[in-house]
């Protein structure tokens, strides 16, 4: 629930700019983007991911950097899983993209 | 030398460990808080306390959400689940965390409808999926998650998705900072202050700890060397005398925080006169509970809440161990009734609960950088 979430931007919703899908490690899930409203990210943007919503944008090299936090705390496992959770997805779902829309 | 290889720059963090000898005044005991739970982990996880001079102390401070909820609470919420088509979703975190008639994994396991989500819109999500229940958001944590859970109850409320709710115990950082400035039995000389907290509040709600209180904040990332510079920057503060709030963590937190953030904790929650924590009793306005126009999604609001108080185990002394007054290995449950695997405390149920990362990292004492480098 603590943990910061280091993802990349590959898609953006055009029916909804508060969607985006980020990627985190391979795994693929829609976040939410409403709270970076003020400064909305773009395409190939890095964010830090809070319980599926971005919190703030980073460079790349701290997103690397903190991944590897992750990993040094025993964390980078949780995360993952943390990120095939949302949208109450199953693991299965992995590697396969973006999912449909609704 | 497990994790040695695996650090970022290994000659920085000797540097700065040598640099936190250098600037420690032999004559004086340092104790330090790091407010936040991840701090915790890091710091145990590292092995950071070797590389200190015996008088740089680190004290365990109250930043862990499910540490600090009284078994009260937990009480309440499970309480209400136990109404017909009724769905309990909460974060993993919480799952094993014991009520008096045990944890919401145990309900389930009883078979309530009790589900793990890692967001909260996933459980505004269930709420869709499901228009015959109510769907309950059991909803923790400090200013990290609370934007998330105000911005759910926006989507909420434009969506008019009357069956779903949030039971909300989100509490705010700094006036748990103020009682633990207060308390009698608490001498700090400074703060390493929460990194992500900080991504929402920014740097200026700490400025009355330096201005007021007189004591150094020093805003930190989670990296062994962001946490070591962070000593380095409080003990350089102190060596001058001085009492500033300073961001170490630059290239995440802006000092301002998050505009966007604060104006959907705004929109929807207000202060609650006074909430109780565990280990730290009541504490005036230091809690969030959601405002009036949102009130149909409250599920405190909604229902009959019993308001359980529920004392902590008379055996466990969780309170003393949050405040930092004893250590983990003092507690008389610590390691014999209270273990990861059959906590007594939530302490020792979170991985950033001191109990919990003490117990792993102290028993199991894996190789760190210090004991590393030495070999």
């Amino acid at each position: 629930m603590c943990l910061a979430i280091p993802g990349k931007i590959v898609e953006l919703d055009s029916q909804n700019v508060n969607h985006a899908v980020i990627d985190v490690a391979g795994v693929r899930r829609r976040v939410d983007l409403g709270l970076l409203q003020d400064e909305p990210p773009v395409l190939g943007d890095w964010v830090l991911i809070h319980v599926g919503f971005a919190m703030s944008k980073i460079s790349e090299a701290d997103a690397l950097d903190q991944m590897q936090t992750l990993r040094m705390l025993g964390e980078a496992e949780a995360a993952v899983q943390e990120v095939r959770g949302y949208g109450l997805e199953s693991e299965e779902q992995d590697q396969s993209g973006p999912r449909p829309k609704q | 030398m497990k994790y040695v290889d695996e650090f970022r720059a290994p000659e920085l963090i000797a540097k700065a460990g040598e640099e936190i000898r250098r600037l420690a005044d032999p004559n004086r005991h340092y104790r330090i808080m790091e407010v936040c739970g991840g701090h915790t982990h890091a710091i145990y996880r590292f092995g950071l306390k070797d590389l200190l001079p015996s008088n740089v102390e680190l004290i365990h401070g109250p930043g862990c959400p499910v540490c600090v909820l009284p078994m009260g609470r937990i009480d309440d919420g499970l309480s209400l689940a136990a109404q017909p088509d009724f769905i309990f979703a909460a974060f993993g975190d919480m799952m094993r965390v014991p009520g008096t008639h045990g944890s919401p994994l145990e309900y389930k396991a009883r078979g309530m409808d009790v589900r793990i989500v890692y967001s909260p819109a996933d459980a505004l999500k269930l709420a869709r999926n499901n228009p015959e229940k109510h769907v309950m958001f059991f909803a923790i944590g400090f200013e990290t998650t609370a934007p998330s859970t105000a911005l759910t109850l926006m989507r909420a409320k434009a969506e008019g998705l009357r069956n779903f709710s949030v039971f909300c115990n989100h509490v705010t950082i700094i006036p748990a900072i103020r009682a633990i400035l207060d308390s009698p039995d608490m001498c700090l000389d400074g703060f390493v202050g929460p990194g992500h907290v900080s991504t929402v509040i920014g740097c200026r709600p700490y400025e009355w700890i330096a201005q007021d209180a007189g004591r150094p904040v020093i805003v930190s990332g989670f990296e062994p060397l962001d946490i070591l510079q962070s000593i380095v920057m409080l003990l350089r503060q102190l060596g001058k005398g001085e009492a500033k709030v300073e961001n170490q963590y630059k290239r995440v937190v802006p000092w301002e925080g998050n505009r966007a953030a604060l104006r959907a904790m705004a929109e929807v929650f207000e202060l609650r006169p006074y909430f109780e924590w565990r280990g730290l009793g009541s504490i005036s306005q230091s809690a969030l509970k959601i405002r009036a126009e949102y009130a149909e999604w409250d599920a405190e609001q909604r229902f009959s809440v019993p308001g359980v108080r529920v004392t902590d185990p008379k055996a466990a002394q969780c309170g003393e161990v949050l405040k930092g007054v004893l250590k983990p290995a003092q507690c008389k449950l610590f390691g014999r009734e209270c273990t990861p695997e059959q906590p007594v405390g939530a302490l020792m149920v979170s991985s950033e609960g001191s109990c919990a990362a003490h117990y792993n990292y102290e028993h199991r004492k894996p190789v760190t950088i210090a004991s590393a480098t030495a070999i």
